[in-house]
């Protein structure tokens, strides 16, 4: 039995799991909050290059009964996403003149 | 060059006389009197959109809402007949709030034979009826089969659900719908199921930000990223013209053409959006919904990209090309305070990679949204403070031209009604 969270292919990725596997919305958009923007394109540096195989890997199985390692590359993709916002769109972790407003995820699809 | 024909009156704004095109106040968003006499002229007599008929997916299920502008809160079911039913969420009793759980402030939802009330014990029916009172005996005169919760008029329109608090409406909520609204009935909203919900709580009149989303004048200068990451798309001087503005009653639409960005090319395009094939105008890939869809694109522009159907008064309904819906209401809490709630619903997702589109689709909604809530409060604070009584729109800005002058409409009606009305 390895402690690999992500699929075998995907070790590389391993070091970023424990951070950016999370399950909700509120909990990906506190982690960009709290994280530097070198944090965040590290991350992303070193995922977005193999999202589409990791979408991939995530399809070959049902939506709703994936198993753990994948389910957890997927937490990881839809994190990639949250994280791209800041490193491709705003060059910050926050949203470019949001002044103190705040929206919150109150509802969201599971799986 | 004007992109999209104008009527033969030369502007949208002349196309409607009645709107006029002269300087128009916004004292109806900084008043607190103002607030009161809205509250009573709109909110207790519109009929208000509560939830979709989804949220009750089979006899007992029930969700609660707070309406705090009108100090109102409702237990909206389908009862074990499949009817769908609206009652105050207050005990027949001592006025106990019949269903909450974590605060008797937080909404719920949930799946119920009866509703207890957790005070003292009292039942209710799904269609209302008391089923049970603690200790019957001890009570004076009781005749438990009169006793029931209060009821308020609930109808049902494709799929949404809306009450009204009158006590006898004007109109049924198909009159008050009226055609152009009414004609999207046969749109398949019920195919939509996969919903994401976000909230906001934000520090303007509720109209401040209903008027935000009637206009695109100010996509290009607020969000100047959402074109793309290119120096072409980022122009902030790029000149909005809505396809087609409509208003029927009460109600107001607008058709624009929107970016059809699956037709561009990658370079002017976020990686995440080339990824993803979704973004601001949702998944690219949309479902196959056939080729007629009742009542959308009412005017039948060419390269059609979203509708966006204002219903009077605090729903908005934007209807996207690509096959997927969203909806705005804004639910005021003060004068100068609303509550803010928007629903993005999808065609359920089949497999990852769809639903990764609607995951950007959504994450995308709300990068956005901030920008126009962070908005608000500078709005709200330049209002009050009064520099300026009345404020220049444009054609382009028909639809808030023609949402106040509504809202000043019955507001007075309100009024000429009461002075007419014999004393009570």
């Amino acid at each position: 039995m390895s402690d690999a969270l992500l699929p075998q292919e995907f070790a590389e990725l391993e070091r970023w799991a424990a951070t950016w596997c999370l399950a909700t919305e509120p909990e990906r958009w506190a982690q960009r909050m709290r994280s530097s923007m070198a944090e965040l394109r590290a991350f992303y540096d070193a995922f977005f290059p193999r999202a589409e195989e990791a979408i991939a890997h995530c399809d070959r199985f049902p939506l709703d009964d994936m198993p753990p390692e994948a389910e957890r590359l997927f937490q990881l993709l839809h994190s990639l996403l949250m994280v791209s916002y800041a490193v491709e769109v705003w060059k910050q972790p926050a949203v470019v003149h949001c002044g103190s407003a705040r929206i919150d995820r109150v509802l969201e699809p599971r799986p | 060059m004007a992109r999209f024909q104008k009527p033969a009156e030369g502007t949208w704004t002349e196309h409607y006389p009645e709107l006029g095109r002269g300087l128009v106040s916004f004292d109806d968003s900084i008043s607190p009197a103002f607030y009161e006499r809205e509250r009573e002229a709109i909110f207790k007599r519109a009929w208000l959109y509560v939830g979709r008929v989804e949220q009750l997916t089979r006899n007992g299920s029930y969700f609660t809402k707070e309406l705090p502008g009108v100090r109102t809160a409702l237990i909206v079911t389908r009862d074990m007949n499949g009817i769908v039913r609206a009652f105050h969420n207050v005990c027949r009793h001592r006025g106990n709030k019949l269903l909450w759980e974590g605060t008797p402030r937080d909404e719920t939802r949930g799946s119920a034979r009866q509703f207890v009330c957790k005070y003292h014990g009292w039942r209710y029916g799904l269609d209302g009826a008391c089923t049970y009172v603690h200790q019957a005996s001890e009570f004076f005169d009781l005749r438990k089969d009169e006793l029931r919760l209060a009821p308020l008029h609930c109808d049902t329109w494709a799929g949404f659900v809306f009450v009204n608090l009158a006590r006898e409406p004007r109109q049924t909520l198909r009159e008050y719908l009226g055609p152009m609204v009414g004609a999207l009935e046969g749109y398949p909203f019920h195919e939509m199921t996969e919903r994401y919900s976000f909230r906001a709580e934000n520090n303007s009149n509720w109209k401040v930000f209903s008027d935000a989303f009637q206009e695109y004048y100010h996509v290009p200068p607020l969000h100047t990223h959402q074109l793309g990451p290119t120096p072409e798309a980022q122009n902030p001087e790029y000149e909005f013209e809505g396809a087609h503005y409509q208003l029927d009653g009460p109600h107001r639409m607008v058709s624009t053409s929107g970016t059809h960005k699956h037709h561009w090319p990658a370079e002017h395009l976020y990686p995440s959006e080339a990824l993803t094939r979704s973004g601001s105008t949702g998944p690219w890939d949309g479902p196959d919904l056939g080729a007629t869809l009742p009542g959308v694109n009412p005017s039948r522009i060419p390269r059609w990209g979203i509708d966006n159907f204002q219903v009077f008064p605090n729903l908005e309904i934007l209807i996207y090309e690509r096959g997927w819906y969203v909806t705005y209401r804004y639910w005021p809490t003060s004068h100068n305070t609303h509550v803010f709630e928007g629903d993005l619903h999808f065609v359920p997702a089949r497999n990852a990679r769809e639903r990764l589109a609607h995951e950007y689709a959504a994450i995308t909604f709300k990068e956005y949204g901030l920008q126009d809530c962070g908005t608000l409060d500078g709005t709200q604070m330049g209002l009050e403070q009064g520099a300026f009584r009345s404020f220049l729109l444009n054609d382009q800005e028909i639809l808030v031209r023609h949402f106040h002058k509504t809202v000043g409409d019955w507001v007075d009606a309100y009024a000429r009604e009461q002075a007419a009305a014999p004393a009570r």
